[in-house]
């Protein structure tokens, strides 16, 4: 018998649609060409790709050949601003961005930063979103690429994009915006003209395609030098056989995400409300990351729909997550410094959050199938978990 | 270009009467050792000495890395061995021999040919010199020295014809299986897996106990555990391991018990259900990584309290080992990087800030008289729902 799991690690990865897997299989068994063979079964292959090519750039309104094919968000990081700051070092190599992005991000500025360039961190309030008054103050003349997160991967913080490409272009108008979209393409349009973005990354496995393929949306007026060489595929800008498999079923998987994404959206929101309103209720929890206003409603909107974070007073992450393991449903860890290293950086911690809350912090992310009975069993089963649970505390 | 071994047994010689059950034990253990090699071969015994004769392809490297891993053998002989063949084409054979294992010819060295086959139209003597000159004639650099030689050719007449000079040392110890069994505390670190090891060295059998403690200890760390058995297993042959689930146990002591203590107390605990384990699995000791001093449940005042549980004796071959001897061993015997993984960081809510270092076992014995409400009736749950599963070498 297969036994019932509640999967709430949607941030983490996600199902992939049976269609993007049967498809996927089809080309690995059947259509398996090379799309750089001269062939007939080469040719089949481009198809899959092409079609691929279409169907992002249409999701992101934006042109084919904008589009380029790398192994996941973090090599699309790495891409965007290390190939990005290489080609446009000499009109200067100061970079601007978060402290609350992904380790894809901060570990290529930390690169970057040993290469000479010159970084900049952007603080966040304590729900986790930028200040448009800090960014002004530290843009500069030399200042050549932005990069700033869409969705906050640990909190769901959703950052002001508009608001900031527009001041980088009235300031700098030749200076880069790249936007890391991993845990925002697929919950939401993604703003790439009203917010002046000049690359976007995104990845396949958190929008229920396969693992290993990514996107970076690059700007067809964007200077940008490959990071790896090899036979020239992707305009030599990303080197490689062509993952068609990968493209395939990312390209049908964006496709399928961004079906009816308003409804989706609307659920998503309706269903954080309400776990949020129940939760809150319950002892020792505290709310990361959302507002409330004058009523005592949650101001969900003003942050993902998919992504939730708590804190349990007093009981430690992994102490929850695997006593909820034991009901087959799954979460993560809140924080990203609760997990293994003390020494990572933390969304929580940067937007001030005690060791307490942070050492207790649980992420809970949605998807489209997740449903109001699940979230309320979660709460029923965390419930019980803290109440068996919580007494036991270190002295 | 060897097809045979001599595997030669040091220790086990010595032991009388008894021996035949040394050389079958240690003819098992080679048999274990050689399971999933996917080899064909042949083992038979002659007095003072085991022979395993492959047959077709196989891989030198990894059955000498097999063999490394069997306790009583002290060395292993790899031999070309040749058809029963006219001494004329022996000559060429056993030339092609020494080219091949010895490309500098400045050596001293003698012949030594024992004649086991009395058919044979030359005697050991003429073998001897025969072969001798056969040698000096191919390689003029080569000089004979029989009382000192740094290389003993050895070619040996039986049903076929075995030559060989060299002897890679082997484990030592005795073979697995001579001397009784015991039940080895197994945790996830540096020590036990060490301890385990090395008891198994002097030819006892070893089941363990893993005591799991859900959700404060992950799935991660018991898989963890998993492996370290297997590490050991390829030595000790098939473990049985028993996994406990202690977690009730541990949250009723830190209930019930001055926090100071909980330590001590929980060893106590895992003592006792270990014996219980042993003695139905008619093992005649325990088995622990303890080593004095390293922690405050490892004094000798500590010792002596946890010990006091146990009829059957204690067996802690680490006990005056520095950290640093025992790191040198796991990492020999591949434990090592698997004990250092870090996976269990969410029990410190156990561990006191200051445990007793000099525990009083009368004040100890009275503070477990706060447990005698349900503690029997834990032991019992946790011994009747243990999981039991069969750790051997899987390759």
């Amino acid at each position: 018998m297969e036994k019932t799991e509640i999967y709430l690690d949607n941030s983490a990865t996600t199902r992939v649609y049976p269609e993007v897997a049967n498809l996927m299989c089809k080309i690995m068994t059947e259509d398996y060409g090379n799309p750089s063979s001269m062939h007939t079964k080469g040719v089949e292959a481009e198809k899959y790709v092409l079609e691929a090519y279409k169907t992002i750039a249409d999701v992101l309104k934006v042109k084919e050949k904008e589009i380029v094919f790398t192994s996941g968000g973090t090599e699309s990081d790495n891409l965007a601003l290390i190939g990005a700051a290489m080609a446009n070092k000499r009109a200067g190599m100061h970079i601007i961005t978060t402290k609350v992005e992904h380790p894809a991000i901060l570990n290529t500025v930390a690169y970057l930063k040993d290469e000479g360039f010159e970084i900049d961190y952007l603080s966040v309030d304590k729900f986790g979103r930028i200040s448009i008054d800090e960014l002004k103050g530290k843009l500069r003349k030399d200042t050549i690429i932005v990069s700033i997160m869409h969705t906050n991967n640990e909190v769901g913080s959703l950052m002001p994009l508009e608001e900031a490409g527009k001041l980088i272009k009235s300031v700098n108008p030749a200076c880069l915006f790249h936007v890391d979209a991993v845990q925002g393409f697929g919950k939401a349009v993604m703003p790439i003209k009203s917010a002046n973005i000049d690359m976007l990354s995104f990845s396949g496995h958190k929008i229920h395609g396969p693992k290993g393929i990514g996107v970076l949306y690059v700007n067809e007026k964007v200077k940008i030098k490959p990071i790896s060489y090899g036979g020239g595929q992707q305009k030599g800008l990303r080197n490689g056989t062509l993952n068609v498999p990968g493209i395939a079923g990312i390209g049908l998987a964006a496709k399928m995400i961004s079906d009816n994404l308003s409804e989706k959206r609307e659920k998503l929101y309706e269903l954080k409300s309400f776990f949020l309103q129940e939760i809150s209720k319950v002892d020792k929890v505290s709310i990361n990351g959302c507002k409330k206003d004058e009523n005592g409603e949650f101001l969900v909107k003003e942050t993902a729909p998919h992504i939730i974070n708590i804190s349990v007073k007093g009981l430690r992450s992994e102490v929850m997550l695997h006593a909820l393991e034991e009901k087959n449903i799954y979460v993560s860890a809140g924080s990203a410094c609760s997990s293994h290293s003390k020494k990572e950086s933390s969304t929580l911690k940067a937007m001030g959050a005690t060791p307490d809350e942070t050492d207790g912090a649980l992420r809970i992310s949605m998807s489209e199938f997740t449903t109001k009975k699940e979230l309320e069993t979660l709460i029923v089963e965390l419930k019980a978990v803290i109440e068996k649970y919580g007494r036991f505390i270190r002295k | 270009m060897f097809s045979s071994f001599i595997i030669k047994y040091a220790e086990i010689g010595v032991k009388g009467k008894n021996r035949y059950v040394f050389e079958d034990a240690l003819v098992n253990q080679i048999k274990y050792s050689l399971m999933g090699s996917g080899t064909t071969y042949k083992v038979s015994k002659t007095p003072g000495r085991i022979f395993v004769d492959f047959e077709g392809e196989f891989d030198f490297d990894d059955v000498i890395e097999r063999f490394k891993h069997v306790f009583g053998i002290s060395g292993i002989c790899p031999m070309v061995r040749v058809d029963n063949k006219a001494p004329e084409e022996l000559y060429k054979d056993v030339i092609e021999y020494f080219d091949k294992v010895y490309p500098d010819k400045k050596k001293t060295f003698k012949v030594k040919a024992r004649r086991a086959n009395k058919g044979y139209p030359m005697d050991s003597m003429e073998l001897n010199a025969e072969i001798g000159g056969q040698l000096l004639d191919a390689f003029p650099e080569l000089t004979v020295d029989v009382h000192d030689p740094e290389i003993e050719l050895v070619v040996e007449v039986r049903d076929k014809i075995y030559i060989y000079s060299e002897t890679i040392p082997g484990p030592g110890g005795m073979p697995v299986g001579t001397n009784g069994k015991a039940m080895l505390l197994l945790s996830g670190g540096i020590d036990s897996p060490v301890a385990g090891y090395m008891i198994s060295k002097r030819g006892v059998k070893i089941d363990a106990v893993y005591f799991h403690a859900p959700p404060y200890t992950s799935e991660r760390a018991k898989q963890k555990v998993v492996d370290l058995a297997r590490y050991v297993s390829k030595y000790s042959g098939p473990i049985n391991l028993h996994v406990i689930n202690f977690t009730d146990i541990q949250l009723y002591i830190y209930e019930k018990c001055p926090h100071e203590e909980l330590t001590i107390i929980m060893r106590r605990y895992m003592m006792k259900i270990a014996e219980m384990i042993a003695e139905e699995s008619e093992c005649q000791g325990l088995i622990t990584g303890e080593s004095i001093g390293q922690v405050a449940s490892q004094t000798t005042h500590s010792l002596l309290v946890t010990n006091e549980v146990c009829k059957l004796p204690v067996f802690r071959p680490l006990i005056g080992f520095d950290k640093e001897d025992i790191v040198a061993i796991s990492k020999k015997i591949d434990t090592y990087e698997t004990s250092i993984q870090p996976y269990e960081d969410c029990c410190t809510i156990f561990v006191a800030k200051h445990p007793v270092t000099k525990p009083n076992l009368g004040i100890i014995k009275k503070h477990e008289e706060n447990l005698s409400e349900k503690i029997d009736d834990m032991v019992k749950e946790a011994l009747d729902t243990r999981e039991v599963l069969l750790i051997k070498r899987d390759n």
